[in-house]
């Protein structure tokens, strides 16, 4: 970024241009404010119109979500979404990206992400219990695809292992449309009590705002801007732009907001984030309905010299802004004091419903506040239909024998390809097992993390999910598929679905075809939150992941949530012992269409091939499905469960033995043909474990319930065998699966 | 058996440490912060993991200059038992409680995972009750846990039986694979891996319990 002298700008229709504002959007702002915006001005409307911080190409769209359900306390609107989990207990979650700070430096870019998601769940009074992550890197061979991997893990396991929450899951993929737009989507979970959820309305005049936290700098300026719009080949310049993280403030932090939410003293709090000090104070006003007078100079800052518009432009980290009762000052200090932060009182909640800025004497800024939420840009973007897709029949010319290749050589190529390989190279870089309470985690490779309510005999089941090859064919699909996915996921575990929150990653969306997708991509999620019953809580928009005019696949990651009520009936992908039968459950049709067997065998991942229909998810079976998997586990009827997803049943089988350390067997016995049995991604399945003495009771219910249901083979021996297919050493194929991603990352 | 968990900025075990110590002892810890001058009466001092001071300049050693270090030092000196784990193990070298020194991982990576130990001195204050048992699994997680001493230290180490717990399959770089020492006198303990995190079969198995339970007879 140009360094300019910020005192004596001249308003230019070039600065209002480098500041991101249509002409029309600049005569809005002169027209609210009876005037012409001075720099400092400029730069909050900026900020605050950005695509980042006012969702305008996609506010209208969002609202057709399901937000409310029966154990939602919070939707989205706050800093996190707020759902109930019995007991007077509440869970605090939220997930968010920073997509382009870690491309630009993967280090920090990712760790402040991390430290951004964590501050926005412990705002609302809740301790982190545990963090999740989504990635999306480039194609293996792209020559900066390991260094970013290699910069995001050691950002995300730098910052959550010093603060001490434990990373306990998430997702890794890789693909040539990330090449110049990684995703880092960072996901926290915590845990409040209901009546200690902290919000973000001021409400009350004359009541002292407080900073509390580090110290303001340069780093950050313009971030969200930079969120807001696409890439190109000087992106790199931008680097000054990327906040640094500092984990052990934040771990401080966190600990005396905790000891001060514990008394009376907190009206309001907020932390500082995108737009910092702009958005954290526009936003404590405008939803308690109070104008706001802040005193620059008070503000703690490590670099002299700092302009108004730096200081509220700044995104350092690690700091928050909070409203406090009048007379209850002291607590605050003394507790910040304590723990070494700074804290100072910078204000005051005014009935003017303007913001106020002095520094040095002068009012630098005073502008009304409901005009920068209630004006901002609502954009109804043009966007493109969807293009009818061809459903991929079956064909024998499929089948590897045909194709002069074998089963053993296609399971290979399955399981070291780079988005099913083991990335324990990845997870073992993140405490996973501090704070003591994590029952399951990436380490054996389930479905969904399971992390217990402290002292308590119940527990929280979290994932992290996307397809981006479905999405990317067929949006509404794919959209779908992501929620039900997580929802899957979490019945795997036993674990009653609650509500999600989702991470929307698209490019540009002034092109039709990446609106369309995100449109799309909407109502499918909408269309599975409804049938499901289960509502999007909190959630983040991220646009113009794109670079040069090239759109990242469509990727609206979802995280879902759902509880465990009893720790001592639950179900994860170990467990399974010799002698026991693999039943597979859901209705199973072979199907191939934007498989991971059409993508890597087929070749259907080339540019020039074309594009076949993912599954689709059938809401239903999938809500029935589900409830009997849950029911089971309840019922201690399985021994372990896995969901079907890449790759089918194959690798849902392998996956399986390689968490419990046995072979299996499996039988073909229907109609579909053998590789589409065993690769094809028809959704709504699950492949269970069950003991002998279960087998007919959970077969004949099923059968009662109308549940496809199949025995498809046995537990036992230290062979993988598909009959007339493979039959594969465990020990040799779980060695090629763990070692794909450490022989890249060492080569 | 009353126990006592010190607390620094950024201790991010000091909860998991005082869970164990309650759940073993049926007592709950007392929680000392860093700033305190003088141990209140204990039996039993736990320096726990995390990342004090954010581990700026080198792991450990600004908590080792803490004022509460002073007195552990030496009440230390006078036989108090004393057990740092990971950043605690650190914290101990840092301040000279126990010899040598922990360097980054040799992989230059934090590592995390259930790791298999190898209990190589069942005759100390802290190992006893592990009887007949000689392998255990506990779960590492950091960054700085590559043991290393000069050539006399290590002998010293060696002959005076104060190797207590070594990785089986290194995963650190760390010299002769030790995991945990003791000093000559036998009640300062530094461990890198956590055995407060393996006392529940749901979250980490149950094989740090016999450590507790080891200073709990021992003190008895």
């Amino acid at each position: 970024m140009k360094k300019v002298a910020m005192k004596d700008v001249v308003i230019t229709p070039e600065v209002v241009a480098e500041h991101g504002l249509s002409e029309s959007e600049y005569e809005i702002i002169c027209d609210r404010i009876g005037r012409k915006p001075n720099i400092t001005e400029l730069g909050i409307f900026s900020v605050m119109w950005s695509e980042h911080c006012s969702y305008k190409s996609s506010r209208r769209h969002l609202k057709k979500m399901l937000t409310t359900g029966k154990r939602v306390i919070q939707g989205p609107g706050e800093n996190a979404g707020v759902i109930d989990i019995d007991d007077g207990d509440v869970i605090v979650f939220k997930m968010e990206s920073h997509n382009h700070p870690s491309y630009i430096e993967p280090y920090q870019g990712a760790a402040t992400g991390v430290g951004g998601i964590m501050r926005d769940v412990f705002t609302m009074g809740a301790r982190p219990i545990a963090n999740l992550n989504a990635l999306r890197f480039g194609d293996p061979s792209h020559p900066k695809t390991k260094t970013l991997l290699a910069g995001v893990v050691h950002g995300i396991g730098g910052y959550g292992n010093c603060v001490g929450v434990p990373t306990v899951g998430g997702e890794t993929n890789f693909h040539r449309g990330y090449n110049d737009n990684i995703l880092v989507n960072a996901m926290c979970v915590g845990l409040a009590k209901a009546d200690k959820v902290f919000y973000s309305a001021a409400k009350g005049v004359g009541n002292p705002i407080f900073y509390v936290g580090s110290k303001t700098g340069r780093d950050g300026i313009h971030g969200a801007t930079m969120a807001s719009a696409e890439f190109d080949d000087d992106s790199e310049e931008k680097r000054p732009t990327v906040q640094v993280g500092d984990p052990f403030t934040e771990k401080l932090l966190i600990e005396a907001c905790m000891e001060l939410m514990a008394t009376d003293a907190i009206i309001a709090i907020q932390d500082m984030g995108a737009a910092g000090l702009t958005s954290s104070s526009i936003e404590m006003a405008d939803k308690g309905g109070v104008g706001v007078k802040m005193h620059l100079d008070n503000i703690p800052q490590r670099e002299t010299d700092m302009t108004p518009y730096e200081m509220m432009l700044s995104e350092s980290q690690e700091r928050m802004l909070m409203v406090l009762k009048p007379g209850k000052e002291q607590i605050a200090i003394d507790i910040f004091n304590k723990w070494d932060l700074d804290v100072a009182e910078v204000g005051i909640t005014t009935d003017t419903g303007n913001l106020v800025l002095i520094h040095k004497g002068k009012t630098v800024c005073d502008i009304p506040i409901a005009p920068l939420g209630d004006d901002a840009p609502n954009l109804n973007r043009p966007y493109s239909a969807p293009k009818n897709l061809d459903v991929l029949e079956n064909d024998p010319i499929f089948d590897p024998v045909t194709r002069g290749t074998d089963y053993g050589v296609i399971v290979k190529t399955l399981i070291t390809s780079p988005d099913i390989a083991s990335k324990r190279w990845i997870w073992e870089q993140y405490d996973r097992s501090v704070m003591g309470d994590t029952v399951d985690n990436s380490n054996s490779g389930g479905d969904a993390a399971i992390v217990r309510i402290h002292g308590t005999n119940k527990a929280i089941a979290i994932t992290t999910d996307c397809t981006p090859r479905y999405v990317a064919a067929d949006a509404f699909e794919g959209g779908k598929q992501a929620v039900a996915e997580t929802w899957r996921n979490l019945s795997c575990t036993g674990a009653e679905p609650i509500a999600i929150t989702d991470c929307l990653n698209f490019g540009n969306p002034e092109r039709k075809e990446v609106m369309g997708q995100f449109v799309r991509s909407i109502e499918g999620i909408n269309a599975a939150c409804r049938a499901l019953k289960y509502p999007v809580v909190s959630g983040n928009v991220s646009l113009y992941n794109e670079t040069n005019g090239q759109a990242i696949p469509p990727t609206p990651c979802i995280g879902g949530v759902g509880l465990i009520k009893d720790l001592s009936r639950f179900s994860t992908l170990k467990g399974a012992k010799a002698g026991d039968h693999l039943v597979l459950l859901g209705k199973t049709e072979g199907w191939l269409g934007s498989s991971l067997y059409a993508h890597l065998v087929l070749g259907h991942d080339r540019p020039d091939a074309p594009v076949y229909a993912p599954p689709p998810v059938d809401l239903q079976a999938e809500k029935a499905n589900g409830e009997y998997v849950r029911r089971l586990i309840r019922d201690r009827r399985v021994r372990a469960v896995h969901d079907l997803s890449d790759g089918g049943l194959a690798l849902s089988a392998i996956e399986m033995a390689f968490a419990s350390g046995l072979g299996f067997t499996l039988k073909h016995a229907c109609d579909v043909p053998l590789y589409a049995w065993l690769f094809g991604e028809d959704q709504g399945r699950y492949l269970l474990a069950v003991e002998e003495n279960s087998l007919n009771p959970v077969i004949s219910t099923a059968r009662a319930l109308k549940i496809p249901v199949q025995k498809v083979g046995e537990i036992g021996g230290n062979r993988l065998i598909a009959s007339g297919a493979f039959d594969l050493s465990l020990q040799d194929t779980h060695m090629q699966y763990e070692s794909w991603l450490p022989e890249y990352m060492d080569a | 058996m009353q126990s006592a968990v010190i607390v620094f900025p950024a201790s991010n075990c000091d909860r998991d440490a005082a869970v164990a110590l309650e759940k073993v002892t049926g007592r709950k810890p007392l929680m000392v912060w860093h700033q305190e001058t003088s141990l209140p009466r204990v039996d039993f001092v736990v320096i726990p993991g995390g990342f004090s001071y954010g581990d700026y300049l080198r792991s450990g050693a600004i908590a080792a200059r803490s004022p509460i270090l002073k007195d552990i030092i030496q009440k230390a000196k006078t036989g108090l038992p004393v057990a740092g784990f990971c950043n605690g193990f650190q914290i101990l070298t840092e301040a000279g409680l126990l010899p040598g020194a922990l360097m980054r991982n040799k992989g230059l990576r934090f590592v995390c995972r259930p790791q298999k130990l190898k209990i190589v001195n069942r005759d100390t204050m802290f190992t006893r009750a592990y009887r007949g048992k000689d392998e255990i699994t506990v779960p590492i997680a950091h960054f700085d846990g590559n043991y290393y001493a000069d050539n006399e230290t290590l002998n010293t180490l060696k002959q005076s039986g104060q190797i207590v717990f070594k990785y089986i399959d290194n995963p650190n770089g760390s010299l002769n694979d030790i995991a945990g020492i003791c000093n000559k006198a036998g009640n300062v303990l530094g461990m890198m891996p956590h055995p407060e995190r393996a006392v529940d079969p749901l979250t980490g198995g149950t094989d740090g319990v016999g450590l507790f339970k080891s200073v709990l007879e021992a003190i008895r």
